[in-house]
């Protein structure tokens, strides 16, 4: 496994009290995989990612990169995690310094790390990677700034700025959210590409599972409740048959741009519409209050945790689980 | 909805925004009806002019926006008034009793320093109910209707709730004086999967129960999807189609039309042939000459480039789409109750 | 270079409040720093002329020696423009490096810059400088001008602190991070050129509290009186009882004429500095 976060948490103290962002959280991502982070605000999702690309350190567990526990790592070896893992942030307009051109936001990364000796070959190689995400012809590029880019342009300058130290990992935060519907799909192209070309690991945090589909489809989603993860598979099955019933009332609620699909889709009604605050969570598995499956006794009791199912999948939910394993699962004595 | 007078009617309006480079022509030559009842989506992306034409129907515009022509007629009980010449008074008569718009709730509508509460009251005595009673009788009956507890509601400040239910007060604040027509803004934007879903069945639920007719405004086709009975795609402040919610996502007759179809993943079915429209929107200080969306459109000819194609009607009288070449994008689009993206593919 | 500095005046010829300070500002370098060159400073006491009004000879008058009034003017602007500008050189360049490592290290660091900060902060800035200066006396441009600098490095760095506070929070800065460009790259190429009308207008304004400062202090008599300079000149018109007489109205007033307008001058450039370092302004 390339990186891989191990029982995972991370807490933030609020004049209320303690909340746990994340729960123990574990995923591991390979080389070349593609994986999305799908879950509703408050979920955690954002944090997650910022916890796999070490920009917040995890309260409990560990995060692995190449099997090293990055936390604890120093000198070289933290320099090479950190140029290996990229985020690429979610506003266009607060991604790159406004003070900044193109080409001195490229250069800057390019020269520091002595990937290229001097100005002419930095340049080069800023504008091989303008070229390689679409800004072409790179020169128009160079010496804007930002604010005479438009949304989607400011976000391909981000991805080349993250490409500039050749990462191994790009974590995209809601990286298409605030750009126009027309020209998300040649972004997320884009960084697939980058997969293909170089190798690299993308995992991509959004709300719009309809985005998630298409980008991961031929890899994986993580679905996460109030700081969990409680569904984990490939994509397409995933989505066509979803195992854990919020993951199911997701994509059942989701309005679709087709009017008579979208018109006649059978939703999941829940047992409630409030969300839980993450400062009173209830006993036993969080979803319950509003699980239209829930079972008393078990669900408001015992805290299911990811168990593997059928189809290299994992979920966290009791029923599920008997449902398509038929195990049972021990009451707690 | 044929033979009914529609019950706002707008002919020819151009709105363009004053700025030092010159006058951005953000609205051009748009006309539309809506029928008594009757849901229309506006559809488009940044810089299409969707807002400025939304906000202008309630005169909402800010100084900067003039309007260079057009009219704005509004039709009740048989009689038609031109809201552009409506004068102060009528025109705060006008707002929230016949028409009032749903802002977007996320971008900080409420005022954060008084209760809900204050602000319904506040909107009522502004519009002439000044009774309190009959007020706080009427918020409770409101906001039950959009599903919400009165008693914990009212007491609140904005910061306590949620964003779904300060999009439902919003509603139900617009629904005060009970209007005929209800304008929303990206009503469901910024809201998560669940909150949406709830505030589009009560949108499909109010408009069962109250009959108003609905303009809502988005960049989001799945709303369209949901609620609309007639839509409209919008691009550089045009109106570039116009059709009934089936005809315009299964027959689609303007390239943009096609290209924002085929730009949209979907959950459900087959995922088709998805791609993005290469290029950007143009400057509209700076139009190019002919057909705005000529430069990004994969059936653009010389012809195109020669003059702004007219809104023409396309299979029915009812479709009408801005395009020479219609015929020939229909050719490849075909006419099968299929989704765009699954018919190319 | 040159491009920028056209860059600039273009973008001050749109302002004409700024315009004019700038060349007010100008005006005033020139005539402290170049006129002394040509024009020697006219020391000889002159009794017959004594406190004489304005006239063509001597258009500011005379002073308590028959000197003349202009002439004492245009030199008395070196000393205390030069003092002025090291002092906000030496307090901006203290605050800024201080106040961005506190708010970019933070932890300890950040809790003892702040005290100590807080604490400069609550003595007394006028009972300060009259005490420090009566200690230790100063008689060169240096040490006077680092004295100044020691008061007004507090509010400064609490200000800069804030400023790099709110732009650690950017995501330019968490990419900057991310990529591992090192701690100087981003509080001087980073954060610093968002900061800079901010720190161009807080030099500027220290520059006119050190003028202010100096000319207090000299007034008070609390600096050896050496050279020539506006101060002195304020000194001596009020020792020398330059306000019980009529004629030598304009001895009095002059040097008073003389730091207000330098200092209007400087007000009005920095007003108009926020909107030039906007980059928004910058697109041809």
């Amino acid at each position: 496994m390339l990186i891989e976060l191990d029982r995972v948490s991370r807490a933030f103290r609020t004049p209320l009290g303690v909340v746990k962002a994340v729960d123990s959280v574990s995923l591991a991502f390979a080389e070349r995989e593609v994986l999305c982070i799908v879950g509703e605000s408050g979920c955690g999702k954002t944090t997650t990612g910022r916890l796999l690309a070490g920009l917040i350190r995890p309260s409990d567990g560990r995060l692995l990169y190449e099997g090293k526990d990055v936390w604890q790592t120093k000198g070289a070896d933290l320099r090479k995690f950190r140029k290996a893992v990229q985020i690429v942030h979610q506003d266009p307009y607060a991604s790159l310094n406004p003070t900044r051109t193109v080409s001195q936001t490229l250069l800057a990364p390019l020269l520091h790390h002595g990937r290229v000796r001097g100005r002419r070959a930095a340049l080069g190689a800023a504008t091989d990677l303008l070229e390689r995400v679409g800004l072409v012809p790179a020169a128009d590029f160079l010496e804007k700034y930002p604010h005479q880019l438009s949304g989607g342009q400011r976000q391909r300058v981000s991805i080349a700025r993250a490409l500039t130290v050749e990462p191994r990992v790009i974590v995209a935060d809601e990286a298409v959210s605030m750009v126009d519907v027309s020209i998300r799909i040649s972004l997320l192209n884009l960084l697939l590409s980058l997969r293909r070309e170089f190798g690299v690991t993308i995992v991509l945090i959004t709300h719009d599972l309809a985005v998630a589909r298409y980008f991961a489809r031929e890899g994986r989603i993580a679905v996460m409740y109030l700081g969990r993860v409680v569904e984990l598979g490939p994509t397409e099955s995933l989505v066509s048959d979803p195992a854990h019933p919020y993951a199911e009332a997701l994509i059942a609620a989701i309005p679709e741009a087709d009017p008579t699909i979208t018109r006649t889709k059978e939703r999941v009604p829940l047992r409630s519409a409030d969300v839980p605050s993450l400062l009173d969570l209830p006993i036993g598995c969080t979803f319950h209050p509003r699980c239209p499956r829930m079972e008393p006794g078990l669900c408001d009791l015992v805290r299911p945790d990811l168990t593997a199912i059928p189809g290299d999948r994992e979920v966290a939910c009791h029923p599920a689980v008997r449902e398509r394993t038929g195990q049972k699962v021990a009451l707690a004595t | 909805m044929n033979g009914a007078p529609s019950v706002l009617s707008v002919r020819g309006l151009s709105i363009d925004y004053l700025t030092r480079r010159g006058p951005v022509r953000a609205v051009r030559d748009v006309t539309f009806d809506l029928a008594p009842g009757e849901t229309l989506a506006i559809i488009g992306e940044s810089g299409s002019g969707k807002t400025t034409l939304a906000v202008s129907f309630i005169r909402l515009s800010p100084r900067s926006a003039v309007v260079r022509a057009g009219e704005l007629l509004y039709t009740k009980g048989g009689l038609t008034t031109d809201i552009r010449k409506l004068d102060d008074d009528d025109l705060r008569e006008f707002r929230w009793s016949e028409c009032a718009m749903v802002f977007q709730a996320a971008l900080n509508s409420f005022n954060p320093v008084i209760t809900i509460w204050d602000q319904f009251l506040d909107t009522a005595k502004a519009h002439g109910m000044k009774d309190e009673r009959a007020v706080r009788r009427r918020a409770d009956e409101l906001l039950d209707l959009v599903h919400l507890d009165p008693r914990r509601v009212l007491r609140a400040f904005p910061h306590e709730l949620s964003g779904g239910m300060k999009q439902r007060v919003l509603i139900a604040m617009s629904l005060l004086l009970d209007p005929q027509i209800l304008i929303l803004d990206e009503p469901t934007t910024a809201l998560d999967i669940l909150t949406q879903r709830a505030i589009l069945d009560l949108l499909r639920e109010l408009r069962g129960r109250l009959g108003f007719a609905m303009i809502f405004i988005s960049h989001d086709l799945s709303i369209a999807a949901e609620l609309a009975d007639r839509m409209i795609t919008m691009y550089a402040g045009r109106i570039v189609e116009r059709a009934s919610v089936g005809d315009l996502f299964y027959r689609p007759r303007h390239p943009y039309s096609v290209g924002l179809l085929r730009a949209v993943p979907r959950v459900s079915g087959a995922l088709g042939a998805i791609e993005s429209i290469p290029g950007s929107p143009p400057d509209l200080i700076r139009l190019p000459p002919g057909c705005s969306y000529a430069p990004r459109c994969p059936f653009a000819i010389d012809a195109c480039r020669a003059a702004e194609p007219p809104l023409v009607a396309v299979d029915t009288p009812a479709h009408e789409a801005a395009c020479i070449r219609w015929q020939d994008v229909a050719k490849v689009v075909g006419d099968a109750q299929r989704p765009v993206a699954e018919k190319l593919a | 270079m040159i491009a920028s500095a056209v860059e600039f005046l273009r973008l001050l010829s749109r302002r004409p409040v700024g315009l004019a300070g700038f060349i007010g500002v100008v005006a005033f370098a020139l005539m402290a720093y170049v006129a002394p060159l040509f024009v020697p400073l006219l020391t000889d006491p002159n009794i017959r002329e004594v406190y004489q009004s304005p006239s063509f000879a001597h258009p500011l008058g005379t002073d308590f020696q028959g000197r003349d009034v202009l002439n004492q003017i245009v030199y008395g602007g070196r000393d205390i423009l030069t003092v002025g500008f090291l002092a906000a050189a030496f307090s901006t360049l203290l605050a800024v490096s201080l106040g961005g490592l506190a708010a970019t290290v933070g932890g300890r660091l950040d809790t003892v810059i702040l005290a100590i900060t807080d604490v400069a902060l609550t003595i007394p800035q006028l009972i300060l400088l009259i005490v420090v200066a009566a200690i230790v006396r100063p008689s060169g441009f240096l040490v006077l001008a680092v004295i100044l600098a020691l008061l007004q490095w507090p509010s400064l760095l609490r200000q800069v602190r804030a400023q790099v506070l709110s732009l650690k929070e950017r995501d330019w800065v968490e990419a900057a991070r991310s990529l591992d460009l090192g701690l100087f790259h981003i509080i001087f190429r980073e954060m610093l050129p968002n900061m800079r009308s901010y720190i161009a207008i807080h030099f500027i304004l220290a520059m006119t509290q050190a003028i202010y400062a100096q000319a207090g202090i000299i007034f008070l008599g609390l600096v050896p009186l050496s050279g020539q300079n506006w101060g002195i000149m304020l000194y001596f018109a009020n020792s020398q009882g330059a306000i019980f007489f009529r004629d030598s109205f304009w001895y009095i007033l002059s040097p008073i004429l003389a730091i207000a307008l330098f200092q209007l001058s400087l007000v009005s450039l920095a007003s108009a500095l926020e909107d030039i370092f906007n980059p928004r302004l910058r697109s041809a």
